[in-house]
């Protein structure tokens, strides 16, 4: 239970860490807040030829909540976001996922964008930035740095569109639209473990969104604009039922995963369709 | 190796140490701390529990090298100068919170920053501060007896 030899970089700015990372190349690994990367690298599941600790990198722990949207850099670490009033008053889904996410001791250390890179198809932000059509900041050593969408963020379980030599640098949450409501709603055998399945939920004037989680290899999101438009909650849960691609293993059956995704989603859909009826009130008031 | 200086429980330590050594380990074998204690060394049972420039964090799942220059509490810091017992301590004692001791360290640094951020916390606070600690064998009643029993103790004392 010891982690394997590698070689510590501890870059002081970006462009060092950058050319760190350039020099690796697929050998590097980026160590933020280490909540999982270091579980994986005890249990020597991974074991990369070299480790760039970010954690010393001058301009990474930012956190900004505009008009727009929240954006996190690379090391607002998971207390840090859910304790935001800020950020809690621009994108609402971010604090109750957070609250989620493992327990306070972890998310004292965690980072919002290791979380993203990390891509467990089981955990709570992924679906958050699918859901909400948010976007990951890649830089790299003497390229101009690029935007992706979540859309194409996700690539597969524990997959991400980060290329070797390529930093996360921040993510962006779009702000939740006048008149709407969100929602995150999971099952876990024990509070703070990986949920057994799990919704987040945005309902808008205009849309109705599901992200699922634990039921697929990237979070799954389902459009349930036409059965939100008509309050028809049970048809929403069947269009989520029939979207999701649960596995099963020793915790659960798919089919189980399935219908609780189905069943979490009409719930979670009526909070956020509730809340989007009395904050359009206040909005119109 | 890397020559780290961490100040622990407020005296400057000096080690030299491999980019992985996790600084449980650190503690316990470069310093001799022996009082934080590695349980699962996976982050799940939150026994290595220290305090990092005040915040609890898992000392097992953080490289010491990472942390050169800051500021670490381990179990050993908590009690006064002339080693009396912190409140939180004696509540622990007081309310039979502890039977093998194992996962005491990490419970009492725990507590000690929840208490510290929010001095009278509700039942549902203690549950949530202390999710991610495993006991074996209390059954936490006893443990989430001490706690709120440290809150009094705590402002009995600053009164």
């Amino acid at each position: 239970m010891k982690p394997p030899p590698f070689d510590y970089h501890a870059p002081r700015d970006l462009g060092e860490a950058l050319a760190a990372l350039a020099e690796a190349g697929p050998d590097g690994k980026v160590l933020a807040g280490g909540q999982s990367l270091i579980p994986l690298l005890n249990m020597r599941l991974a074991a990369p030829a070299r480790l760039i600790d970010i954690n010393r990198v001058a301009g990474l722990d930012t956190l900004s909540a505009g008009p727009e949207g929240v954006r996190a850099g690379a090391l607002a670490r998971h207390a840090r976001v859910e304790r935001s009033a800020e950020a809690a008053a621009v994108q609402p889904l971010l604090r109750r996922a957070l609250r989620l996410v493992a327990h306070p001791v972890i998310r004292n250390r965690g980072t919002v964008v290791g979380s993203l890179v990390h891509a467990d198809p089981a955990a709570e932000l992924p679906a958050v930035l699918a859901l909400l059509g948010g976007s990951v900041r890649l830089a790299a050593a003497g390229g101009a740095e690029r935007d992706v969408p979540a859309a194409e963020f996700f690539t597969g379980p524990m997959e991400s569109a980060v290329r070797p030599g390529e930093l996360a640098v921040s993510a962006f949450f779009p702000a939740l639209p006048p008149g709407s409501g969100v929602s995150f709603r999971e099952l876990a055998r024990r509070h703070g473990d990986y949920a057994l399945a799990g919704v987040a939920v945005l309902v808008t004037p205009a849309a109705a969104r599901v992200a699922c989680i634990g039921v697929g290899p990237v979070p799954i999101v389902v459009d349930v604009t036409e059965q939100a438009a008509a309050g028809d909650w049970a048809a929403a849960a069947q269009a989520v039922r029939e979207r999701v691609e649960p596995e099963e293993d020793i915790h659960a059956s798919a089919d189980y995963r399935r219908h609780l995704a189905g069943v979490l989603a009409g719930q979670a859909l009526r909070d956020a369709a509730r809340e989007a009826e009395t904050t359009g009130v206040r909005h119109h008031a | 190796m890397f020559d780290i200086t961490l100040r622990v429980n407020g005296v400057l330590r000096q080690a030299s140490v491999p980019g992985r050594r996790l600084l449980s380990d650190c503690l316990r074998h470069d310093l001799g701390l022996t009082g934080t204690h590695v349980g699962c060394e996976h982050g799940v049972c939150g026994c290595c529990t220290v305090l990092l420039d005040g915040e609890p964090v898992r000392s097992c799942l953080t490289f010491a090298v990472t942390v050169d220059g800051r500021e670490i509490t381990t179990v050993e810091g908590l009690a006064g100068p002339g080693g009396e017992l912190s409140p939180v301590q004696r509540a622990f004692a007081e309310c039979h919170g502890l039977q093998c001791g194992f996962c005491t360290p990490g419970f009492l640094c725990t507590a000690t920053a929840l208490l510290r951020d929010n001095p009278s916390p509700s039942e549902e606070d203690v549950l949530e501060g202390l999710s991610g600690n495993l006991c074996r064998c209390t059954g936490y009643q006893n443990i989430v007896k001490a706690v709120h029993r440290a809150a009094e103790l705590i402002a009995e004392e600053s009164r």
